[in-house]
């Protein structure tokens, strides 16, 4: 019995615990981390197929890739809102271009005085990856990525928008934290159903952001019912949190220059 | 401990002797995830896996542990089982993992599987306190699903993402009652279930610390 008890001893197991333990560690991480970017990635680009309407429900993997092959990914300089080439970040193409990853990197972003920052999202980039959906060499939908803190979380998510760059067409987040059956019902396709056809902008009036998520449901009748959508009922400040990320990335820090000249190229 | 069965050991967490309902064990990630069915039972059956494997490599090697780092030990055992669980979840669960977030790495703070290693792997043969560590995650899960089943139900009118209630929001007519879904319910519900199960089980009653003497002295009044 005694002899397990010796400072040589503890040391030697410690030791040898240590370096199982990291072994078996390391070699599931290694060993699964191909299958895990895969799941990754096919989260996203089903979520980017999803905001665009391009997904049928129970899609298989491949199914979604064939899909996805038809997306283009541009990138766009969100300071002047013209396309750049990928050369400007130092990749290849578009789609290897990682927005959020480089929303930390200092070369690529900057921090955002807190009085414009109103959708808390501290760090904003020098450019956005957007995705097109083209049909004939014209444009069909434009898909861009939007982010924004809610309750708990920051959304993550994508909008995809007319060629009109005015038009709704869907919604969707592909990665949050919020209460689930209150602000998780952001992921409720009943919800969601309520964001096609909605409007960003008047344009009769200017490029001021109108589309707002309302306090309970929209009364229909009035004028600005088609810039409003329902609230969620319990989730006030999930809510909330939608409305501001929709202000911040449809305002002039956003994506507001890229669609105005998309809409005056158009 | 001459009288040890497999099949006792294996059941007798859980009801008998349930880490969460006896013990009160484990109670945080009762909370966090129980509200749903889905995530209650890939929960149950991540516990299970470390409890288990952690229990029976902690059994094999518990003559060569020296009994100063003993703690120290079951940790990086335990540990090193949660992340390897994790990673396989997020592999081939990516959206169960996604939904279970923080909480499948905290069943390394789970005091239920570090009590088991030390009451039970320390003292017992590998093969005994493998199943020994199942059945106390047995004893965990039943219990994550009762009180999800009540949270799923009417907190949001489904169970396993199945619609039983038709709820207000999805144009039917039941209005879910939003507490449920938030952790405090979870206590409500944990509560009454020890209830019943004391009710039931009448020898997990406790004594009463002190007893109320009668009113003897006759005070001004």
């Amino acid at each position: 019995m005694s002899s397990k008890e010796t400072i040589g001893k503890t040391v030697t197991v410690a030791f040898l615990l240590c370096i199982v333990c990291s072994i078996v560690v390391a070699s599931s991480v290694v060993l699964l981390k191909p299958i895990q970017q895969k799941n990754k990635a096919l989260n996203l680009k089903a979520n980017i197929l999803a905001a665009a309407g391009l997904l049928n429900e129970g899609a298989t993997a491949s199914e979604i890739e064939e899909a996805f092959s038809s997306i283009k990914a541009k990138l766009v300089d969100l300071e002047t809102g013209e396309y750049v080439e990928p050369e400007v970040v130092g990749r290849k193409e578009a789609l290897a271009y990682d927005q959020r990853r480089a929303a930390k990197d200092p070369k690529l972003s900057e921090s955002i005085p807190s009085d414009e920052d109103i959708a808390s999202i501290k760090r904003r980039v020098r450019y956005a990856k957007v995705y097109l959906v083209e049909q004939d060499g014209q444009i069909d939908t434009i898909i861009l990525p939007v982010s924004g803190y809610g309750l708990w979380s920051t959304l993550h998510g994508f909008l995809a928008l007319e060629e009109d760059a005015n038009t709704v067409v869907g919604l969707g987040f592909y990665e949050h934290a919020e209460t689930p059956g209150l602000g998780g019902e952001v992921d409720n396709p009943r919800w969601k159903a309520n964001w096609p056809g909605k409007k960003i902008y008047d344009l009769e009036q200017g490029w001021d952001p109108k589309i707002q998520v309302a306090k309970g449901s929209v009364d229909k009748s009035r004028d600005d019912a088609k810039y409003q959508v329902d609230g969620l009922s319990g989730a006030t400040l999930t809510s909330r949190g939608i409305t501001n990320l929709m202000q911040y990335w449809m305002g002039e820090n956003g994506f507001q220059k890229y669609l105005k000249k998309l809409r005056e190229g158009a | 401990m001459s009288d040890v069965t497999a099949k006792k050991v294996l059941f007798e967490p859980v009801f008998s002797n349930n880490p969460i309902a006896l013990q009160i064990l484990g109670i945080c990630s009762a909370l966090a995830v129980t509200t749903s069915m889905q995530l209650s039972v890939v929960m149950g059956l991540a516990v299970c896996t470390v409890c288990g494997l952690s229990n029976l490599a902690v059994s094999l090697i518990r003559s060569q542990i020296p009994s100063n780092i003993r703690i120290i030990v079951q940790m990086t055992i335990i540990a090193s089982l949660v992340i390897v669980v994790d990673q396989v979840l997020r592999a081939y669960a990516y959206e169960i993992s996604k939904q279970l977030s923080v909480f499948v790495g905290l069943i390394i703070t789970n005091c239920i599987v570090m009590g088991r290693a030390e009451a039970f792997a320390m003292q017992n043969g590998p093969g005994m306190s493998f199943v020994d560590g199942v059945g106390n995650g047995l004893g965990y899960a039943v219990i994550l699903l009762a009180v999800a089943f009540f949270r799923e139900l009417l907190g949001a009118g489904k169970l396993f993402g199945v619609e039983i209630l038709p709820t207000i929001n999805d144009g039917g007519w039941y209005v879910p009652n939003g507490l449920l879904l938030l952790p405090p319910s979870a206590f409500f519900i944990i509560g009454l279930l020890i209830w019943a199960l004391r009710g039931w089980k009448k020898d997990q009653v406790e004594p009463a610390d002190y007893k109320m003497s009668a009113h003897k002295v006759k005070e001004a009044f």
